[in-house]
């Protein structure tokens, strides 16, 4: 067999037995040892038991999606034998825990029985260690040098002391033992060692976009616990308060958002985040944020809907509700990440945009997107560039603000971009009434038709103009393709693969992800849309949200490629829609 | 951030709070009276208008910062409590006052209100309930009496009313009175005593709709009206809700107060470890930590 190039371990089991923490182990020993790493991650909607994977795929190249079929499969009962076989590729390998329960040779895969509870309860005597085994297992298959995961653990219960570093590693070791002693043949899982990768670190898509924030000088976050979004909250509730920077906790989603509005009239740098069922109830108060022209930041890490749907299940069904969700014409600036690495830099561009704009922005995320983990290269904070609001000068342009016949500060000022200079509470000469009524340069409630007229260009000048500080959009393949193919957010990864697996077999493909979603970035989309023969457009939804954006503005015979089973798009549902579909059609 | 002195009433005039905008509201309405009242509580602390945020929910009274020089932040129905707590947690410094009626504060907004009491956020908060909804031309309240007929409850109001008193004491506010818009002296006294108290005060102000509640009228107040006892202790909160409970007569003055107890902004400020000048330190030590 040729040599392999990358791998994908899946540990499936019962929720809350430890799968979770051997697949981060595992995740982050691998990534110390050079190799490229991934992981997907889906766990039950309940607290304490339901079936739960963790994924790892490892490889010596970059990687950018979970890996569409798995090459070892450790099993930690019968359950997750019974779910997750179908996943497991012919020729694979089956672990399982022989404590648990024996399955028939069907001769599709090998099989090798590992008792993790034995090894862990009777010969380490250090029934926690199961996880440690496990990590001790895979690694001694596809040849992590062990001194990575030694380190690994160290680092982690150095802490406790000696005895629980030792007792660790004696279960690493049992681990990787009883691998060397049972399965000696393990050419098949063997990756090449990669060169040592310099400046890496192992983020989650939640932790990456969370220190995008800090980065970007966010100093207030207020919100409510939802899954998959609470990681960002949890992660800013322990690190906002050693920069100053508050958290609350609000009383529902309503108070969250109007909270940061408020935060952000003050002149804090205030985000939010959420999913679906939260980030329903704050389209209200977001036209507020849009008439009192109000920087700040919504996350909305969307999962699968509608209603409560599938809380913890994958689904790109938020398009629709961030650009065009709320009552009025709201115009208003939608992100879209499309990794763990560019989950950092589009924290940024949101609040940069919303600050120079003086506008809510969203940025979207997405259940896989915030709990994969990826070892990325370390974010360079020395290019982050922080944009402020333009902020009225109390001993400057003053007197020119002030309206010569209703005498207060203009706030909402015309001006050619749509930005007026804004004050805050505290600044004399200032005051002026933020608010959700149509109002005047003075913040006047007015509702003649040439003051609604003015003031809606006003802000949709704003929001057109915005356009030309989209982050660049995302680019893989080859740029003569007559083949397009548009995605975004997450499912970018997917796309990039399946571009490349269908180069590897003399179909040329093109693709983008553009990173402003709304409004559409015409100078990046318009020229790849109208200039491909054929454009397909891949979304994890039913509707083809992006698709009808873009049709009602670009071309109207766009082809789409949906799933909606609250699971991710494997490379191969792409690469054989293209083959088979539109490839000799073209 | 502003450097808010205890103020220099001399230095002002009650012009001072006014923005020249016209109310809006009805001829008789009991929101002028609250409205003085506030010039004339701002005056006696002296404070700069720029100081001052005056913040509020939706409906008749919430009108009410576009008639004042301060800041203000008119929001959306309900959410004046959430709206004050960013702004005053964002800027301590602030003198913070919010508005609205009695539907925003106790039905659009009763889950927030509770929230903003418990947290004892640092705000004085001036309910003008007129047991009516007024904007929308005369629908049932939360505080309308049992049997009260509208356009929305033809044969009646069936919902037995809230008492805002009681409501506020037990959900932990440490500051509860009542005033009425017809004694606007003592209105404006229990105003800068709110100002004053450190935490939340709350002051549910009845103040009458001459145009679509023709029962709790200033005439009706008037008659069932009557000052706290002088001997009454506001710090007993049973005695508090004794006398918040009555119906006959109506008592109007300081019902509670609990002092000593930390304000949110502060508690909140006590968990800083830490200032922005820690960021990138703190930034650098997250990337070190996943390395």
């Amino acid at each position: 067999m040729a040599a392999i190039h990358d791998l994908v371990i899946r540990v499936a089991g019962e929720s809350g037995e430890g799968i979770q923490s051997t697949g981060i182990l595992l995740a982050q020993a691998t990534a110390r040892g050079g190799f490229h790493v991934i992981t997907y991650w889906t766990v039950p909607a309940e607290i304490k038991g339901g079936h739960a994977l963790f994924q790892v795929r490892l490889g010596d190249h970059p990687l950018h999606a979970q890996g569409d079929q798995v090459d070892i499969l450790l099993a930690f009962n019968q359950e997750a034998y019974d779910l997750n076989t179908k996943d497991l590729r012919e020729g694979g390998l089956l672990l399982y825990d022989s404590a648990d329960f024996t399955p028939p040779d069907n001769g599709k895969w090998r099989q090798v029985p590992v008792p993790l509870t034995d090894i862990a309860k009777n010969q380490l005597k250090f029934e926690l260690g199961k996880n440690v085994v496990a990590v001790g297992v895979a690694s001694a298959l596809f040849g992590l040098p062990t001194e990575f995961a030694e380190k690994l653990l160290r680092d982690r219960w150095q802490r406790k002391g000696e005895e629980i570093v030792q007792i660790n590693m004696r279960a690493l070791q049992a681990g990787i033992d009883y691998v060397e002693q049972n399965v000696p043949d393990r050419a098949d899982y063997r990756i090449p060692a990669p060169p040592p990768r310099e400046n890496t670190i192992v983020l989650s898509g939640a932790q990456s976009l969370s220190l995008g924030t800090l980065a970007a000088g966010a100093n207030f976050f207020a919100g409510y616990p939802i899954t998959p979004a609470s990681d960002v909250m949890e992660f800013l509730a322990s690190e906002l308060p050693k920069t100053g920077g508050t958290v609350i906790q609000a009383e529902d989603e309503m108070a969250s958002i109007a909270m940061c509005l408020g935060a952000s009239y003050s002149g804090r740098k205030a985000l939010t985040s959420s999913s679906g069922p939260g980030v329903s109830l704050m389209i209200e108060a977001l036209g507020l944020g849009t008439m009192a022209e109000l920087p700040f930041v919504l996350v909305d890490a969307q999962r699968a809907g509608p209603s409560t749907g599938l809380p913890t299940k994958h689904e790109q069904g938020d398009l629709y509700l961030a650009a065009l969700g709320g009552h009025g014409e709201v115009p208003r600036i939608v992100l879209a990440t499309t990794g763990v690495e560019d989950s950092f830099f589009q924290a940024v561009n949101a609040f940069n945009l919303a600050e120079k704009y003086q506008t809510p922005v969203i940025l979207l995320s997405d259940t896989v997107l915030m709990m994969r983990m990826q070892a990325i290269t370390k974010p360079d904070v020395n290019q982050v560039e922080v944009v402020d609001r333009l902020l009225y000068q109390p001993n400057g342009n003053g007197s020119s603000n002030v309206h010569p016949e209703e005498g207060g500060f203009r706030r909402y000022a015309q001006t050619d971009s749509g930005i007026s200079p804004m004050s805050l509470p505290g600044m004399p000469g200032g005051q002026y009434t933020a608010t959700g009524l149509e109002h005047s340069d003075t913040g006047r409630p007015r509702y003649d038709p040439l003051t609604h007229s003015r003031m809606t260009e006003k802000r949709f000048r704003k929001i057109e103009q915005a356009v030309v500080d989209a982050p660049p959009a995302e680019r893989h393949g080859d740029p003569d393709a007559e083949i397009g193919i548009v995605t975004w957010g997450s499912t970018m990864g997917n796309v990039i693969e399946a571009v490349d697996r269908l180069a590897e077999r003399g179909l040329k493909v093109d693709a983008i992800a553009p990173k402003m979603l709304w409004p559409l970035p015409d100078h990046q989309l318009r020229d790849f849309v109208m200039n491909k023969r054929k454009v397909i457009v891949v979304e994890v939804n039913y509707t083809g949200q992006l698709a009808q954006l873009m049709a009602a503005r670009y071309r109207n015979d766009l082809l789409r490629l949906n799933i909606y089973g609250g699971v991710p798009f494997k490379v191969a549902d792409i690469v054989n829609y293209v083959e088979s579909e539109v490839a000799q059609r073209v | 951030m502003s450097d808010v002195a205890e103020g220099h009433p001399a230095e002002h005039s009650l012009d001072d709070y006014k923005s020249g905008e016209k109310p809006t509201w009805c001829p008789g309405c009991g929101d002028f009276g609250v409205l003085n009242a506030v010039y004339n509580a701002l005056l006696a602390k002296g404070y700069s208008s720029s100081d001052v945020v005056c913040i509020s929910g939706i409906g008749c009274s919430s009108r009410l910062p576009y008639f004042m020089s301060t800041y203000g932040f008119h929001s959306i129905h309900g959410r004046a409590m959430p709206v004050a707590t960013g702004i005053k947690v964002g800027n301590p410094d602030l003198k913070v006052l919010a508005f609205g009626g009695d539907g925003d504060a106790f039905a659009i907004g009763a889950g927030h209100f509770v929230h903003a009491v418990r947290r004892n956020l640092d705000i004085c908060y001036v309910i003008m309930d007129n047991n009516i909804y007024g904007l929308t031309k005369g629908q049932t309240s939360p505080t309308s009496m049992v049997g009260f007929q509208t356009k929305t409850t033809p044969g009646g109001s069936v919902d037995r009313p809230l008492n805002p008193l009681m409501l506020a004491i037990t959900a932990g506010a440490t500051f509860v009175a009542r005033a009425f818009s017809g004694k606007p002296k003592e209105l404006a006294d229990l105003i800068v005593r709110g100002i004053d108290h450190k935490g939340f005060s709350v002051i549910d102000v009845f103040s009458p709709c001459p145009t679509f509640n023709k029962v709790n009228t200033f005439k009706a107040y008037r008659e069932e009206v009557q000052s706290v006892p002088e001997d009454h202790d506001p710090s007993n909160m049973v005695a508090a809700l004794d006398l918040a409970h009555s119906e006959h007569p109506l008592y109007t003055g300081l019902l509670y107060e609990k002092t000593g107890l930390p304000s949110f902004e502060e508690a909140l400020g006590k968990l800083h470890v830490g200032d922005e000048s820690n960021r990138r330190k703190v930034i650098d030590s997250m990337l070190a930590r996943y390395t």
